[in-house]
């Protein structure tokens, strides 16, 4: 029976982490190496950058950072953050990166999803889609980091994103995140019986029974968090103990 | 020597970077000529089976492999590695695979409940009779991505066996070929395990 994943994410701005942390035995905190090495031991199943340095030239960085962490630690990297050409997507994957995660360049240029996939396979493109919920019962997608709203319905846009190829979805609620009052289940539920690829749950957990309602009632495949393992209020080996207790099948 | 091939098919860092930190002494292949000096072949794969075997044929691999192989010379196959072992698959129609293995790889079922294709961590439970793979990673979950499965069969080459849906063979095992359907190189310390293992049993 296949697992449910647990992913820290790990902000990126300058080849640095971005969230302060918490881990005692780490030298220098802010080394995205470091914290990798320290995540893999912990047993997260994958790891997940997002490069949200503002200017181009420094995205180069990123791709040297995902090929240092490539040596280090064995487990499955998704990149995303500035991917908007099918170019950006072969130098993530040709630098180690697993999966390649896209958000406003699928909305602006939706066919750099059918390229990407039919080129690299469906199996790592992912499509990361922030939205919010709007006043018609129903949720609205956002671009740049929650900030614009588009015209989109979220669910026809997971649909849509699916058909070009994205092979998994990265779900993120901008009404949820940041809040620590647990995921957008609805959202979360809506979107996974929609469709045929994993959905990533991520924004706003903050217990372990949030974890467990996303993979349980919200039907994610895995669940996606940043400042809580960042600040160590929880390890991921206690998310996964707690989960394995609830009777959910994980990797320990 | 353990000889990662490299025949176009991606990118085949993460698997060097898997045998350096393990201090596994690896050259990469980009031709059969380079074969001489090597004592196991590691076949990394991803992508569609037509791709492969095409990028296989023409880079003249496929008569080397399958003289490797049926040599008894050391294999380990990973992911479309183990799937291009068999004579052809669902994916590609009408293209050959190196048919080492008799039978054809399948696409998993479509279903309401399972995705496909199959992403993350599986238990791979290895069979009764095979003596290849280490009895301490028995049911150890590896990662795996893959939409095209080995049908189970009795024969003497399956060594491990997978549940997602269904039950598949996802290692083989056969004198001195091995390959599974899984990422030892993403497995983190267990895959780690599997592939020193190899490179431990040609040396």
């Amino acid at each position: 029976m296949l697992a449910k994943r647990i992913i820290p994410c790990l902000d990126i701005r300058n080849n640095r982490v971005v969230k302060g942390v918490n881990f005692v035995d780490l030298i220098d905190a802010g080394d995205p190496i470091q914290q990798a090495k320290a995540y893999e031991l912990q047993g997260a199943d994958e790891l997940t950058f997002l490069d949200i340095t503002a200017s181009h030239e420094r995205r180069e960085t990123v791709v040297d950072l995902v090929g240092k962490v490539g040596k280090e630690v064995f487990m499955p990297m998704t990149v995303g953050g500035g991917i908007r050409v099918a170019a950006d997507v072969r130098r993530m994957l040709n630098a180690g990166a697993d999966k390649v995660s896209i958000n406003t360049a699928a909305i602006l240029n939706p066919e750099i999803i059918d390229e990407a996939a039919a080129f690299y396979g469906c199996q790592c493109i992912v499509v990361a889609i922030d939205a919010r919920r709007n006043q018609k019962g129903g949720w609205t997608v956002y671009t740049h980091g929650g900030r614009e709203p588009t015209e989109l319905d979220a669910i026809d846009w997971a649909k849509e994103v699916v058909n070009r190829g994205a092979g998994e979805i990265l779900l993120t609620s901008m009404d949820a995140d940041g809040t620590k009052d647990g995921y957008d289940i609805e959202l979360t539920r809506t979107v996974a019986e929609a469709v045929g690829v994993p959905v990533i749950a991520s924004g706003g957990a903050g217990t372990l029974e949030h974890f467990a309602e996303a993979l349980t009632e919200g039907k994610a495949d895995a669940v996606l968090a940043a400042s809580l393992f960042h600040f160590g209020t929880f390890t991921i080996r206690e998310v996964k103990e707690y989960l394995r207790d609830q009777g959910i099948e994980v990797r320990i | 020597m353990i000889g990662i091939l490299d025949y176009g098919m991606g990118n085949l860092g993460s698997v060097q970077n898997a045998c350096a930190a393990l201090d596994i002494p690896a050259r990469m292949l980009n031709a059969p000529s380079e074969m001489d000096g090597v004592s196991g072949v590691l076949m990394p794969g991803q992508g569609a089976f037509r791709d492969c075997m095409n990028h296989l044929q023409d880079q003249g691999w496929v008569e080397p492999l399958r003289e490797w192989i049926k040599a008894d010379k050391p294999f380990f196959g990973i992911c479309m590695g183990l799937q291009v072992l068999f004579e052809d698959s669902e994916e590609s129609p009408g293209s050959e695979g190196l048919a080492v293995l008799p039978g054809t790889v399948k696409k998993f079922p479509p279903s309401d409940e399972l995705k496909v294709p199959q992403m993350g961590w599986n238990r791979c439970k290895w069979d009764a009779k095979q003596t290849y793979f280490p009895a301490a990673l028995h049911e150890r979950h590896f990662y795996y991505v893959h939409s095209y499965y080995v049908p189970m069969t009795d024969a003497d080459w399956v060594a491990g066996t997978t549940t997602y849906g269904l039950e598949y063979v996802s290692a083989v095992s056969f004198g001195n070929c091995h390959a599974v359907q899984f990422h030892p190189e993403k497995s983190q310390a267990d895959g780690l395990k599997l592939l020193k293992h190899f490179s431990e049993t040609v040396s």
